[in-house]
């Protein structure tokens, strides 16, 4: 489905953000990527995007080059980035402007319903929260019905409340079509919530530290003692990540058994 | 502020808060009609008590006799419309110039670097200083006015809209470029909409210059405007009419600046301003 192979990234001022980065993720997984700021998660999000190029290596969808954005993939900032002078579903139908006008209807109503904003489609995003607003985002994204779902750290900046609930509004959409998805996150807790593998990555340059697979059924309890024991994993990983370079277990996999 | 005082109607109970909204806005407006008011009724006590010296500086009443005696006899319409006729001419051509040209500083670095300092060092140059050049080019007939209006229109409207366009959040840009928007669409669907209000900011300052502009351009020779009443009051000695053309171009002025206001007041519905109070 989603394949980065080799992918180093320097900016034109030196910056060497990205080193020899791989990885494979499959159709309808949900990968997150953690590790401490500067590790380069933003930077392959927008190459993978096609907002950026790399300096070396390919990225591939279904078996295509990425050199500019992708119809098959989608990204969700971390900042909702809805235009303000459209109102809130002409946002989400955005990206889907070419749809026949009932097919776009349907689509923007589905998605609205999905995220809990039924009654909000004739509002301006100025009038809704910042919750809100993401959830808008997540919408647009979803109606273009992408094969690959980027998301920067799209919930970084909400409550607790209002992040658990937009967890299940991403789950719910992605229930529908089975999206890949990859998830920047710095909350494990988030990652462990709706990833079926971690990755956490480690800076200058940022490059793949360590995996995690999380192999729970969901919906997750977060009280499992599963649960907590792939929380604790991937709370290893980032602590090894932080500390100063020793030899780092490259490649590693580690498994959380769904056993519990 | 008691807020019970305010909800209460006359017969004392509490008024629905809409309507207490529209009479505090039909007071926001009688309140700037306070101060102007309040000068012409004292001007009017001082000129009849002798305070003021009735020639030289003529109390409202005069000034309005003079200009109802001018409107009676058409002359009124035909110099305000002559003002007009040439404001809206400059100013048309000056935004449309301003736009255009804006918009290609904006949106290109070279171009920027290229035009930029050359418009900014004219920009410097006053006003005036353009007006025997543009008669001995264009004559001293309408087509020197109406350049020197668009010159004047020209400046705000460009620095408006090259900076706006320079200005805009790349971010938003990049949603475009996410859902492959071509270059048209991306400017159509983002960046048109994302510098609309800084270009209609620049649009009414460029019109609070044309009507500056269009005094300079009538003093230099017309036989009709606004501007000519100036300079016909000051050479017969008709202070009244000085008076009252300065009177006609605030409210002229005014009554543009609201037009133009009303017009684009739907474009801009989304914004998250107190613009509605301006
Ligand atoms: N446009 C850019 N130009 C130069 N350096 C950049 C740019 N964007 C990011 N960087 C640098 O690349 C590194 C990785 O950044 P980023 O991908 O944003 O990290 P993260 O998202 O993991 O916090 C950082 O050192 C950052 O300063
Ligand atoms: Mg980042």
């Amino acid at each position: 489905m989603l394949r980065i192979e080799t992918i180093s990234k320097t900016y034109s001022d030196g910056t060497h953000a990205l080193e020899d980065v791989s990885l494979r993720v499959g159709p309808g997984e949900i990968l997150a990527i953690v590790g401490g700021s500067g590790c380069g998660k933003t930077t392959l999000l927008r190459l993978i995007a096609g907002l950026d190029s790399a300096t070396q290596g390919r990225i591939l969808v279904d078996d295509e080059t990425i050199s500019a954005p992708h119809p098959a993939v989608g990204i969700v900032f971390q900042e909702p980035r809805l235009l303000p002078w459209l109102r809130v579903e002409d946002n989400i139908g955005f990206g889907i402007a070419d749809l026949p006008a009932t097919e776009r209807r349907d689509r923007i109503a589905h998605a609205l319903d999905r995220v809990g904003l039924a009654g909000y489609a004739k509002r301006w995003p100025r009038e809704l929260s910042g919750g809100q607003q993401q959830r808008v985002a997540i919408a647009r994204a979803f109606v273009a019905r992408p094969a690959v779902l980027l998301l920067d750290e799209p919930f970084s900046a909400l409550d607790a409340f209002t992040r658990a609930s937009l967890h299940e509004h991403l789950l719910r959409l992605w229930e529908e079509t089975k999206p890949t998805i990859v998830m920047v996150t710095h909350d494990v807790d988030e990652a462990v919530t709706l990833a079926d593998r971690v990755v956490v990555m480690r800076p200058r340059p940022g490059r793949v530290f360590e995996t995690t697979w999380v192999q729970l059924e969901r919906p997750r309890d977060k009280l499992a003692l599963g649960f907590e024991k792939a929380k604790r994993r991937v709370l290893g990983a980032l602590d090894r990540s932080l500390r100063p370079e020793t030899k780092p277990p490259e490649g590693v996999a580690t498994e959380a058994a769904a056993s519990y | 502020m008691s807020q019970t005082s305010i909800a209460l109607t006359d017969e004392g109970v509490p008024a629905p808060s809409s309507r207490r909204s529209v009479g505090r806005g039909r007071l926001l407006m009688a309140a700037g009609l306070v101060l102007p008011v309040a000068l012409a009724v004292f001007w009017e006590w001082a000129a009849a008590s002798g305070l003021f010296q009735m020639r030289l500086m003529p109390p409202p009443s005069r000034v309005w006799d003079t200009m109802a005696a001018l409107a009676a006899r058409g002359e009124l319409t035909h110099h305000v419309l002559a003002t007009l006729y040439r404001v809206f001419a400059g100013f048309a051509i000056g935004a449309l110039a301003g736009t255009l040209i804006g918009a290609f500083a904006g949106s290109s670095e070279a171009v920027r670097r290229l035009i930029d300092p050359s418009l900014q060092a004219l920009r410097a140059v006053p006003s005036i200083a353009w007006v025997p050049l543009f008669i001995l080019w264009l004559g001293i007939f309408e087509t020197s006015k109406i350049a020197l209006i668009a010159v004047g229109v020209f400046f705000p409207v460009y620095l408006g809209v090259g900076g706006s366009i320079a200005n805009i959040d790349r971010k938003l840009i990049e949603v475009g470029q996410v859902f492959r928007l071509s270059r048209l669409a991306l400017a159509r669907r983002v960046m048109l909409p994302a510098v609309l209000p800084d270009w209609i900011i620049s649009l009414r300052s460029g019109l609070g210059l044309g009507f500056m502009f269009v005094v300079a351009a009538e003093f230099m020779g017309a036989s009709e405007g606004l501007g000519y009443l100036l300079i016909d009051g000051q050479q017969m000695g008709k202070p009244d009419q000085i008076i009252g053309a300065i009177v006609a171009f605030a409210l002229l002025g005014k009554a543009c600046d609201t037009l133009l206001l009303i017009v684009t007041r739907p474009l801009l519905a989304w914004q998250d301003t107190a613009r509605g109070t301006l």
